[in-house]
């Protein structure tokens, strides 16, 4: 008897190493261990054994059976893990090929760049104005403490709406900075005023790699009561921090803008090379980045605000000199030439 | 403004390294532009003098130069024609370093064997020498060059270029720079000399001055030097003159000019003897007076110019520039000198009318005091008696009509610690106002009354005070603090919001935002033609174009738009969808224009990116409805697409938006012949335009939520076949508005041979859905039957076999 399972054994086992599929697979439990399989039937013929070869061949058979079992699960196995690779072989992608691609658009890197300057402003508590492009010269240079034939005006080339130009009674032009603003909201609010606009603004300028006629312009402005220069330090460092990096530093200097007293610029230290100088800063380790000052007492008497009682801090901005210093952009021509090999890399 | 260390140091002395104190001056308000060292590569070479010049055996054009430098002589071959026997030179040493006159970079001067000759070193060219781009000759230097110096002793400066805000005229000069620099640093000033010996006949009865219109000329002084000798300057003057970037011209005027470079006031001198009638008359000038000016101009002027005359007429434009027919010349004997004030503002009107700025008249606009004009007279009267041999009649010519009292500024503690958010000792305040030659008075507990020096006319308001203390102390040691308070009520602005949202919903859409310029030109804009944007609607225009090109402000956004298309057809293939969210002028009378936000968008090329597995189909009308339809649909408006006409789309293929019987936009295939104006390369190109404030009034603030039935849906497919010209929407509104229908989606148009000529068969995707309960077959059926009924009877439908 035992002699018989070890053969049957034997040729189970030869025979199942021949098998290369699942369906012979299946054939080959259902023959040696299928209900009425040979082994199956081996173990039931047991019972008709005399009692004291009972023992030793069931154990041979148990035996047998588990042998059995554990090489089918291991051939299970093995022809699973072939199926598997063979499957690899025939229907695998090429994960490198491209995606299909989505339609997504780009903004405009400046309107990139504005939305993080009053976003960063916004979240300090003032709120986002808009304003004329073209506008009177009273609110652009006379309520801005800039009279005609001020000295000053050099500052500001400007394009003037024909046909009198300068010399109309009421001299209507292109707004060169954002300030008029500044007269615009104080008019119709009464203090404090917290505020930012941002837009277009035009001068009478060759355009080079670092003019253009036409530019965009921030501006903020904070009136109520008891602020002061600190404050204005305070804000704009904030402000620089928010934009450039926590670990950046300012510095203020005085600057002349006829509309402030004090008047201020300030400066960050180069973010591209921590200060040490580098061609973003021009070798001088500071980068100057947005003018400053306290609110001509001037101003506030012309909107009907006093002086004595009010105080306040103002600042502009050009987003296009932010830009151009993060990216390493070199000239100013390509934000409006609109080429798209440029404006794609935003 | 240029100003020398060497000069500066005559006034103060500079006890910090050239860096930080252009750091120094930079933060306190006057920015030091650049910092420029002449002779810092100078080691080898020398002040020589020129002791023989011989020809060069070889060559015609070269000389041989013998040169003593007080320690032997040497010889160099010389190719520069303006060398003489006795002429200070500069000579280089074999080893110098020179900047090579072909490549502009330094080298270091070889030894070199030129025709046969051995150079040992060469004589420089101020190119050579790195100090300018002149190169024809050598550079000669003044007689009394010290012989065997090292040159860079001798002409080595380090120069400051600043940038002088236009409320400082002070800092038009090295006495006032001077000024600053002493206040920074706590240093004494050394004031110049204005004292002279008046050793003429006096001045009263020689000349006399009259101002007639005295509130353009507040102070008219001269004084009268008598046998001057006209001849060079000396060297150490031109040395100046040329590094503050003057050409040396005669004693007398580089005496004028070195005087205003000194001092900040201009001046002018006149040949005595043509001034006729030996008077000076200061009014505005006549109709159709005229006159040639130093710079050999013809110049005509008018009412509200004024003049310098003499008893013939027009000899200068006060404070501009001066005629050339009382100019200083060889000749000159006797010099009459100049030195007035002028209203600031006339000034720069004239300049304006003019069109001539000169270094007169830029520190004139800026409001100089009437001191400045005594003080100038008399430091150039010094030195006209000192350096040009004459003698001064005694006194001067004072005619002074506009004199004014200096004003006090009461500066209080309170206004400074608002002002400054700090407080300031009593001590600290004094001594930095006093430093910068204020007078201060007063008792601090309840302000001090400052009275600013007359060089400082911008000081007029405590604030002016705050900002001097501020920038004396340093902006970085003043305190920073963030903003308190309550922040202020804020109005929402939802037309800014929305012009946001555009942007990020078109983006998102897959278009390239793009921002164009605002100004175009009349040529550009009627490209549109006949579009009333030029037709009816008259774009505003500047008066002092830049260029024709930039003229006009736009009143349609259209063509920067295509502009921009066509420019990047040439660049690039594929997907072009571009949009610009921006404002068009459009003028009302009396009033500044109306700036309308529009949206304007262009679809072009393929509809999508390609792709390896599909070719990107071309995009049209329907790929950019659908761009819209998906940001309508989310802002919460419902648009109706309507045919319509607009000239520059075509017929046909054009629909107006309409949202709630308003006319927000418009949307179509451009027409051929805008598409060439255009130059645009490929064709088809679809544009849509929206009012973005008319679009606002139709979007939904807050969206109503609407229940979602808990009961299942029925789908059912319904294929009518209509005339062909009926629009779908007319079919699938009426399918909407049936009761039970919570859905309709067109899932195919057909027309051909299955359906009968002239008729197009619509199917579409029904869902029926009701909140009350499952509907059953029977309730389907029925809506579905009057459904029918009605399309039938309204649009003579039928339903598709």
């Amino acid at each position: 008897m035992a002699e018989d399972i070890a053969a049957l054994t034997a040729q189970a086992q030869q025979e199942l190493d021949n098998i290369a599929d699942e369906r012979a697979l299946e054939a080959w439990r259902v023959a040696y261990l299928g209900r009425s399989g040979r082994l199956t039937q081996v173990l039931r013929s047991i019972g008709t054994l005399p009692a004291e070869e009972r023992r030793t061949a069931g154990a041979a058979a148990n035996q047998a059976k588990g042998a059995l079992e554990a090489a089918l699960a291991g051939k299970e196995e093995a022809l699973r893990a072939r199926a598997l690779a063979r499957e690899a072989a025939g229907g695998a992608l090429d994960v490198t090929l491209p995606g299909r691609p989505v339609a997504l658009g780009r903004l405009h890197p400046i309107s990139q760049v504005l939305r993080e300057i009053l976003g960063a402003f916004a979240s300090m508590g003032f709120a986002v104005v808009e304003g004329p492009e073209v506008e009177w010269d009273y609110y652009n240079f006379e309520a801005l403490n800039i009279p005609r034939d001020h000295p000053a005006r050099d500052m500001w080339d400007t394009l003037w709406i024909s046909p009198e130009g300068p010399r109309a009674e009421r001299p209507m032009l292109l707004r060169t900075l954002t300030s008029p603003m500044q007269v615009r909201v104080m008019e119709k609010t009464r203090p404090p005023v917290r505020i930012v606009t941002a837009g277009k603004c035009y001068r009478y300028e060759a355009t080079d790699a670092t003019h253009e006629s036409m530019f965009y312009q921030v501006e903020g402005l904070a009136v109520d009561r008891g602020i002061s220069m600190a404050d204005l330090k305070g804000t704009l460092y904030e402000f620089a921090r928010r934009l450039f990096g926590e670990e950046r530093r300012v510095r203020f200097r005085c600057d002349y803008f006829p509309f402030v007293e004090p008047g201020a610029e300030m400066a960050i230290d180069c973010f591209n090379c921590a200060g040490a100088g580098c061609r973003t800063c021009g070798n001088s380790g500071w980068i100057e980045i947005l003018g400053a000052g306290m609110v001509h007492p001037n101003v506030l008497r012309g909107v009907g605000y006093d002086p004595e009682v009010y105080t306040g801090f103002a600042f502009g901005m050009g987003p296009e000199r932010v830009a151009m210093l993060r990216h390493g952009i070199d000239d100013i021509r390509l934000f409006y030439g609109n080429d798209l090999r440029f404006l794609r890399q935003f | 403004m240029k100003v020398s260390i060497k000069w500066l140091r005559e006034y103060v002395d500079v006890t910090l390294p050239v860096e930080e104190l252009a750091a120094r001056l930079t933060a306190s308000g006057t920015e030091v532009g650049s910092i420029v060292r002449t002779g810092a590569g100078w080691e080898k070479v020398q002040v020589a003098s020129i002791t023989r010049i011989e020809r060069h055996p070889n060559a015609d054009r070269l000389q041989l130069a013998t040169i003593e430098l007080g320690n032997g002589e040497r010889t160099v071959v010389c190719g520069a024609p303006n060398i003489q026997v006795g002429q200070r030179v500069p000579y280089a040493h074999v080893g110098a370093m020179l900047i090579d006159g072909h490549t502009g970079q330094p080298a270091e001067l070889q030894a070199a064997r030129i025709r046969g000759v051995v150079s040992e070193g060469m004589l420089c060219s101020e190119k050579e020498l790195g100090i300018s781009e002149a190169h024809e000759g050598i550079l000669i230097l003044p007689e009394d060059a010290p012989v065997g110096a090292p040159l860079a002793d001798y002409l080595g400066d380090t120069i400051l270029d600043l940038d002088v805000t236009p409320n400082r005229p002070d800092c038009y000069s090295v006495l006032g720079v001077a000024r600053e620099v002493a206040a920074l640093t706590g240093q004494r000033l050394r004031e110049p000399d204005l004292s002279y010996g008046e050793e003429g006949p006096p001045i009263a009865g020689q000349v006399s001055v009259e101002i007639l219109d005295p509130d353009l000329c507040p102070r008219y002084t001269a004084s009268l030097v008598l046998g001057v000798k006209i001849g060079p300057s000396p060297g150490w003057m031109q040395e100046r003159l040329v590094a503050a970037g003057m050409r040396p011209i005669n004693n007398v005027v580089d005496i004028t000019n070195y005087v205003m470079l000194e001092l900040g006031q201009p001046l002018h001198a006149f040949d005595f003897a043509q001034v006729r009638e030996r008077k000076i008359v200061v009014r505005r000038a006549r109709p159709a007076e005229a006159m040639v000016t130093l710079d050999g101009a013809d110049r005509s002027f008018t009412s509200s110019m004024l003049l310098i005359c003499d008893g013939g007429g027009p000899v200068a434009v006060g404070g501009v520039i001066g005629g050339s027919e009382s100019e200083v010349t060889e000749h000159t004997t006797d010099v009459l000198l100049e030195a007035a004030n002028f209203h600031p503002i006339n000034i720069r009107q004239t300049e304006a009318a003019l069109r001539l700025r000169t270094e007169a008249s830029l520190r004139f606009d800026k409001g100089l005091h009437p001191t400045s004009a005594e003080e100038g007279l008399r430091r150039a009267t010094k030195l006209l008696v000192e350096l040009c041999g004459g003698v001064a009649a005694r006194g001067m010519v004072d005619v002074y009509p506009g004199q004014e009292e200096p004003i006090a500024i009461h500066l209080t503690q309170d206004r400074l610690r608002t002002l400054l958010g700090t407080e300031l000792s009593m001590g600290q305040v004094f001594d930095i106002l006093t430093a910068l030659g204020c007078h201060v008075a007063g008792e601090w507990e309840v302000g001090f009354l400052v009275t600013p020096p007359w060089w400082r006319p911008d000081l007029r308001i405590p604030e002016d005070l705050a900002e001097e203390l501020a920038r004396i102390i340093g902006y970085d040691n003043l305190p920073t603090t963030m903003l308190g308070g309550a922040v202020p009520h804020h109005e929402p602005d939802p037309l800014r919001e929305l012009k946001e949202r555009l942007r990020d919903l078109f983006a998102a859409a897959g278009m390239q935002e793009v921002i164009t310029y605002s100004l175009t030109s009349v040529a550009t804009l009627q490209k549109l033609q006949p579009h009333p944007s030029v037709a009816s609607l008259q774009p505003i225009k500047l008066a002092n174009p830049m260029s024709a090109e930039q003229e006009y402000l736009r009143t349609s956004l259209r063509p920067s738009l295509l502009g921009t298309l066509a420019a990047n057809q040439r660049q690039a293939e594929g997907n072009l969808q571009l949009f610009e969210v921006g404002r068009v002028y459009l003028p009302r009378r009396g009033d500044l224009p109306e700036e309308r936000d529009m949206v304007v968008g262009l679809v072009a090329g393929a509809a999508r990116d390609g792709h390896w597995s599909q070719p990107a189909p071309a995009a049209d009308f329907y790929d950019t409805k659908g761009v819209l339809e998906a940001v309508f649909d989310r802002l919460g408006v419902v648009v109706e697409f309507r045919p319509a006409a607009d000239a520059n789309l075509a017929p046909g293929r054009t629909a107006a938006m309409v949202t709630e019987g308003d006319v927000i936009g418009v949307l179509g295939e451009l027409v051929q012949p805008v598409a060439e104006a255009f130059d645009l390369l490929r064709h088809p190109v679809y544009l849509f335009e929206l009012d973005v404030a008319r679009l606002l009034s139709h979007v939904a603030h807050r969206r109503q939520y609407q229940a979602i039935s808990r009961f299942p849906a029925v789908t059912e497919d319904l294929a009518v076949v209509v005339d062909a010209q009926l629009p779908a929407a007319l079919i699938e509104a009426a399918i909407r508005q049936s009761p039970l229908v919570t859905s309709a989606r067109l899932f195919d148009v057909y027309s051909g041979q299955q359906v009968p000529a002239g008729m197009k068969s619509l199917a579409f995707s029904v869902i029926f859905q009701s909140a009350e309960g499952t509907l059953t077959g029977e309730q389907v059926a029925a809506v579905r039957r009057s459904l029918l009924e009605r399309l039938a009877a309204q649009y003579g439908v039928r339903l598709r076999e």
